[in-house]
Order: C-alpha cells, then structure tokens, then sequence
C-alpha cells in the first residue's frame, strides 16, 4: 500500500497553511504537490510525495542510519577477527 | 534519485543478507503488511538474498486487493451512469467486481478516468459542473489525508458535484484479526512505512505487547526492507517483542499531527468488510458528518448490493499466511491473473498472482536440482 | 519539401480547402471536394512518380526474390506529443517493423480514417510531419486513401499505414533463428516514448523535458547487416516495452533469457517519472529503440556500430540467451538477486500501493 517518493521542494507558493503548495523535483520531473500537511519546509528540503501530498520532510541525519549499521557491523567484525587473532596468539 | 538509489546498494544488502544468516538459529515467519513492500519484495527479488529459515508472508496491505466486492460492485453501478464521471488511481480498474471490472465500464461507453490525486478528481468535478464527479477512495492510512483533504476544499469551495466512494481501512485492526486467528503463524511484522509516517507508531505499542510479537516499522526499498528483516529477526532470537523503527527518515514516534488533525475532523472510525477476511470492527474509515454529504453512497442511493465470493476462492486464508496459494484447488484451473476469483489472483502484488507467474521457474528448478542428484 | 508551419498553410492553401477549415464528410465521398484534398494536400507533400500515376494501385518493380510486407494502425491521443505527432509516428512504425525482419523499407501505402469536423490545419500538420518521416526514413509514400467518418465516431485521426521492403541479405532472422550463447544488445535508454505521452494526459500531468524517441530504425539495421554482424533476431519496442518483446521472443524462440539490470539505459528523468507513477520502465513504451540477438563473437563489434550511430549512443549489452528454463525471461536486480520479468495482462497503469 501507498507508493511515496522522495523529491526535492524547488519552489513554494499560497499562504495559508492548507493551500500551501509547492513544486517538487523527482529526477528532472517536476509535479505540483500539496505542502498542507507539512509547515516545516523550506524550498531545498526533501520531502516523502504520496498522491500528491507530501506527508514528510526526509530527515538528512537519520537517512544514512542504515550505512552507519552497516560501517559500525564491519568494524565489528574486524575486532571479532582482531580479538580472534589475539586469542589465538595467546594459546600458542 | 537520491534517497532511493543509495537503498538498492548491491554491497550493503549483501551486507545486511550475511549478517541474517549470521545470527539466525532456526525457522522464523515474518509477515511483511504492506502491498507496497511486497512489491519491492517481488521486483528486486530480496527474497533470494535471505536464509531458506524465513518465511516471508504476505499481509493484506493493498487497497486494491482488501477492498470488498461489495464496493467494487458499487464503483461499477457508479460508473456507469450517464451522469458520473468516475475517478480512480489506475491499479482499480482492473479489479474484478461481481461481474465486471471497471476497465469493461469504461469499453462500454462509462466515463472512467485515472487520476494521479484526489486532487486531481476535485479539478475535474470544478471544470465540469454539469456532472457528478466521483473519487473512489481506496487506501491506508497514508492516502488518508488526501482524500480528508479533497472533501475538505471540496466542502470549504461548495463544490456540490463531488463526492467519494470511500473505501479506507486501517492496518493495526487487521494485525490483530490475523494474531487473535487460531491459525495465525506469523511471528514478527514489517509495519507499513508511510502508513506509520502519517499516523506515528504508538498504536503498535500494545499489539506487540498483548501478542509478544516484534513489529518493526519498515521502509521501501531493499536495504531498508532488509535492514527491517534483520532488526525483526535479533528480537525474535533474542526473545524480545517491541516496537522498533527502521524507517526513522521518514517516520517520527508522533506521526503527522497536522494530518492526523484533518484525518480526524473528516473521517470517523467505522468497521470495515475486508475482501477475503470479512468484516473486522473499528477497521476502516468513513465520513462525518457533516462531510456526509460528499458521501457518494449516499448521493447515488445505491443501497445494499449483495454479493457472493466464489466458494472455491480461500484468499481470506492465503493473506492470513495459513494456507499457500498452491493448496487451492481452483488455482491455476479456475483461477490465473486473466480471470481471477479472489483478490490475491487480482493484483500483481497478490499472493496467487505472484505465486502463478513464478511457478513455471520453481518447477523447472526443484526439475533440474532432482536430476542433478540422479546423476 | 520544406517544413511549413501552419500559418504558412493558410497563405499558400488553395481555394477548395481554405473554404472549409475543417473536415466534412464529403472529404470522403469521392467527389470534387475528395480529389482537391488529395491533389492539394497528400499529393503535395508525398510527391513522388509512384503517386503521381493516379491509379488505382502502385505498380512497383522490386526486382527481388524476398521482400518483406507489414502493415499497423495508429491510434495515439493526444495527435501531437513532445518529440513527435501521429503522422512520424505512423511512418516510423511501419519502416521500423519492415527494418526488423531485415528488409531495406522502400514504400508505404497511407489510410487515412478521418472524423468529420477535423481541422484542416490539424491534418495539414500531420500530412506534413508524413512528410518529412518519410524523407528521413528513406521511404515513398506511393499509394492511399481517405476515409471521413461522423463527428463522434473517431478520435480526430487514424492513420494506417502498410510497408514493403526488400531483403538484400541472407541470414534469416527471425526468433526462431535465437540460439543458447546469443548476446542481446538493447540500441539505447528506455521509456521515452510512454513517458512523454503520459506527461500530457489529463489527470497525470507532470512537466518534464522528456521527448518521445519516435525515430527510423533501418538505416541502423543496415549498417550491421552490410557489415556482416550475424544477426539472428531484431525486435523493435514498442507499446509492451522491453519486458513484453523479450517474452515474445523467448516464447517464440523456445529459449531463456537472462538479463542484468545494471546494463540496461534508463535516463534518470524518465525513472522519476515511474516512481512516481508506480510504473516499471521496462514495460514502457518506446518508438525509436530496438533489440538485436547476435552471436556472441560478433557482439562486441556489432555494439561498436551501434553506439557509434547518433540513435544508438547509449547501446548496450543487457544480457544472454540461455538454454535452462525455456520461455522465461529473468534480470539480475540491482542488488544482485534474480527476478522474472514476465509479461503483463494488459496495459500497465499507475498505481498507488
């Protein structure tokens, strides 16, 4: 259920918080978007589109989690390795 | 694209498979809610990147294949009406009603029209006052807010010739009608993404604690679907059942308080019939008053329309996870993508659909792997 | 003929057809207004000895043993669309399906089903766009006909158009002619075509720069044959997209198909648009791209003469034939896993979940 894309707010238009709408960049393409639902945006921010709302602001910290899960798994396994080693050394 | 891309890493999912089966000890069944998922499940074949130990199920997150008989008979009354001009996101169309589908209203002369929003359905009754325009209102919470939204403006405009055949149905009801089923085997939940991004994921919180079951809400794309798997597998090993948020870029612990806040004003709680499961309580959405009004039940008096689901069709079980779609007599006989006897067969998505299409392969397979042992 | 604009059309156009700006049904009825129609506007443009016997046929001397025939409608909406209009289209079409059998195209008959009430310059347009294809592809519009049909019973235009070709060659291509080992080369970026036309479809509306790849195919298809590049099958994209012709030929060839998805050209304007939409680019429509299934030892050099052709710059290997599981098509994904890339019941729509 519910397909929703990340695109770029390139340009903002209306004043009242539930006409507010703006132009949301998705590779090149361009679709006008409801801004209602989200107050906080400014023009540059990405935003998650869903049939032509945006119902999030894509958080730019929390979007690298997965890599950061996936950096601080290798080094994890290189101190396994590392600890292995070492406990080997200690036996012979 | 960016924000999409980066998530079909070849590396970091194979990243992400190693450290699976590193920690998996024995058989576990997840089932993953939303259609959407399940799509990405299908088109990037994650499937074949995890331990034969998961048993991924999928859950009854599409709009298209939930939606009851009952309403897609109605969309059709509807539509074919000289009067209507009826809008629908394009994957409606091709669903079956009792008797035909809406692509067939369409052949015969009905003003059937895709539209990309809601919005877009409001537009096109505004530059045609002379019709009845009518938005068929499918969809989880996420579409929620858009749909409160066009009924909102429509009301706020005195836009009197549009309305909505609403359809809408929530996921945590469901979730518990699949827990509390005496056949229910799923052990764990990938929580749908955008629906927690509109409505927050606190109303998780009990269900994982009454039923100690992990649910983890999920992103979209394969490294996020696998990093979901992951985070739901260490709790089911570690014996631990809470709610946990992979899909953090998109979903905070609150939600989207200002669609909630038109979600509520428009629509209230109301139970639902779900094709294939039945009716569950307190499962859907429908209007308020006074927004009734843009009620296109109403507006077109259809009354009750009775229907009968095939007898032979089991997809009530199939989404349940209780049966595979290959236990069904009818499957493949009575019942291909073609002609269709129960939702799972009806979208591409669907459980039989997809179940269908890859068959010709695992056959061949389990073939060749049982002749390369002869040999 | 030069490229007019239509405003050009209304100082130049005779008298017959000035006088009425749109479409009667006696356009059709083989009377005085039919033949002024034909002289003043199809005539004008297609100009060639062919078409200028007046018959009731084209009487053509091939001189060839083989010769290729084919014939397609064309239906689209809207007529005109970024980066082409039905009349290129409806030339393009046709030369292209000629170019895949292996044949040079050399002329095309034209059917024209036309709704009453058609503006004349609107047809003008069309009969010029014709025109200037059929320049470019290298063709002959030699033979035709009008038909005009009641207000409400068309969309505007239809045109048909049939083709014949000559076969200057002797490989036989043809699906059946696939065989295990065969590299599949793809001549460019995929989903222009469907892309541009759904941009400007009332309900889906987007802005993009994105233009139809509507293009002529043979002269490309040429240049591999005359350098001996054994081609065993050529198959043009078009409304099923590269998913749907791949399923074709290995069910017509009775063979598998692997592909990587990491080879395969998608411009990224043109994935945004089918994530938006919830579209998969493989199933999207193209006008201007073809696959060529050549033997594996001429692989190399045969995407050498594609990428260096202006229509072939982003041509590339996108997989192999295989022998296991017959009839099935299956793509390395993005991240490494297999899929099957099946065909699709009908036409694939936007989706939301």
């Amino acid at each position: 259920m519910c397909l929703a894309v990340p695109g770029k707010v390139i340009s903002m238009t209306g004043g009242e918080l539930f006409s507010r709408k703006g132009k949301v960049e998705f590779n090149g393409i361009i679709k006008e978007v409801s801004l209602a639902y989200v107050p906080e945006i400014r023009v540059g921010d990405y935003v998650m589109v869903h049939v032509g709302f945006a119902i999030s602001k894509v958080d730019e910290k929390e979007a690298k989690q997965v890599f950061k899960y996936l950096e601080e798994m290798e080094e994890l396994k290189e101190l396994d390795i590392k600890q292995a080693r070492e406990n080997r050394k200690g036996k012979t | 694209m960016k924000y999409l891309d980066e998530y079909r890493a070849k590396e970091a999912a194979e990243g992400l498979s190693r450290e699976i089966r590193r920690i998996i000890t024995r058989p576990w069944t997840i089932m993953e809610i939303c259609g959407g998922q399940t799509h990405a499940i299908v088109k990037f074949g994650i499937d074949e990147l995890l331990p034969e130990d998961i048993t991924l199920v999928h859950g009854p997150g599409c709009p298209v294949c939930v939606t009851s008989l009952e309403l897609i008979d109605k969309a059709i009354e509807i539509a074919s009406r000289s009067e209507a001009i009826f809008c629908s996101f394009g994957d409606m169309l091709r669903v079956p009603g009792s008797k035909k589908d809406l692509l067939s209203v369409k052949a015969s002369g009905g003003d059937v029209r895709i539209v990309y929003s809601p919005l877009d359905a409001l537009k096109i009754a505004k530059d045609n006052p002379a019709k009845q325009v009518v938005f068929f209102a499918v969809g989880f919470e996420t579409t929620a807010p858009a749909n409160a939204m066009a009924v909102y403006q429509a009301h706020k405009e005195g836009v009197k010739n549009f309305s909505i055949l609403v359809s809408h149905v929530l996921v945590p009801p469901a979730m518990e009608a699949i827990l509390s089923s005496p056949n229910n085997r799923v052990q764990g939940f990938l929580a749908a993404g955008h629906v927690c991004t509109v409505m927050g994921t606190t109303e998780y919180y009990p269900i994982a604690q009454k039923y100690r079951v992990p649910v983890v809400v999920t992103g979209f794309e394969p490294l996020d679907i696998l990093q979901g798997i992951l985070m739901c597998i260490k709790q089911l090993e570690e014996g631990r059942w809470v709610v946990e948020n992979q899909y953090t870029r998109s979903v905070k612990e609150e939600g989207n308080s200002q669609a909630q806040k038109l979600i509520k004003e428009i629509f209230e709680i109301v139970p639902r019939k779900w094709r294939g499961i039945g009716e569950i309580v307190k499962s859907g959405l429908g209007l308020r008053e006074p927004y009734r009004l843009f009620d296109a039940e109403r507006r077109f008096a259809l009354g009750d329309i009775k229907t009968q689901e095939s007898p032979e069709c089991i997809s009530g079980l199939i989404l349940q996870g209780v049966k595979k779609p290959y236990e069904c007599a009818a499957f493949g006989k009575k019942c291909t993508p073609e002609h269709p006897l129960g939702a799972t067969m009806v979208s591409s998505e669907g459980a039989c659909a997809a179940y269908y299409r890859y068959r010709g392969l695992k056959v061949n397979k389990t073939k060749s792997r049982k002749n390369s042992t002869k040999r | 003929m030069s490229a007019k604009s239509p405003k050009d059309f209304s100082l130049s156009c005779p008298v017959p057809i000035t006088r009425y700006p749109n479409i009667l049904m006696a356009h059709g009825g083989g009377g005085k207004l039919m033949h002024d129609l034909i002289a003043n506007m199809f005539a004008v443009v297609f100009k060639n000895p062919f078409l200028m016997e007046g018959h009731d046929s084209a009487v053509l001397d091939l001189s060839r043993k083989k010769i290729a025939m084919t014939t397609d409608s064309y239906v689209v909406r809207p007529l005109f669309f970024p980066g082409g209009d039905i009349g290129s289209l409806a030339v393009y079409g046709t030369v292209n399906d000629l170019a895949m059998s292996g044949a040079r195209p050399l002329y095309l008959s034209a059917g024209f089903i036309l709704e009453e009430g058609l503006g004349m310059e609107m047809l003008w347009r069309v009969v010029q766009s014709m025109g200037r294809a059929a320049k470019k592809a290298g063709v002959q519009i030699v033979t035709g006909d009008t038909k005009v049909v009641d207000k409400g019973k068309g969309d505007g235009i239809f045109i048909n158009t049939s083709g014949v070709g000559i076969i200057e060659h002797r490989q036989k291509v043809s699906p059946r002619s696939v065989r295990p080992g065969d590299c599949i080369i793809l001549s460019g970026d995929i989903g222009r075509h469907g892309i541009a036309i759904m941009a400007v479809r009332e309900g889906l509306e987007f802005e993009t720069t994105i233009k139809s790849d509507c293009a002529p195919l043979a002269h490309l298809v040429g240049k591999l044959l005359s350098a001996g590049v054994e081609i065993h099958c050529l198959r043009d994209l078009t409304r099923g997209g590269l998913a749907s012709a791949l399923n074709e030929i290995a069910l017509q060839g009775k063979v598998s198909i692997e592909l990587d998805e990491n080879m395969i050209p998608v411009r990224g304007d043109v994935q945004g648009a089918c994530e938006i939409l919830g579209l998969d680019p493989l199933y999207v429509a193209n006008e201007g791209r073809f696959v060529a299934f050549v033997k594996e030892k001429d692989a190399a050099r045969a995407l050498k003469i594609i990428k260096k052709d202006s229509l072939g710059t982003d041509a590339s290997i996108i997989g192999k034939v295989r022998k296991e599981f017959p009839f099935i098509v299956t793509m390395k994904s993005k991240i490494g896993a297999n899929r099957i890339v099946d065909m699709l019941t009908g036409e694939q729509l936007p989706r939301i979940c």
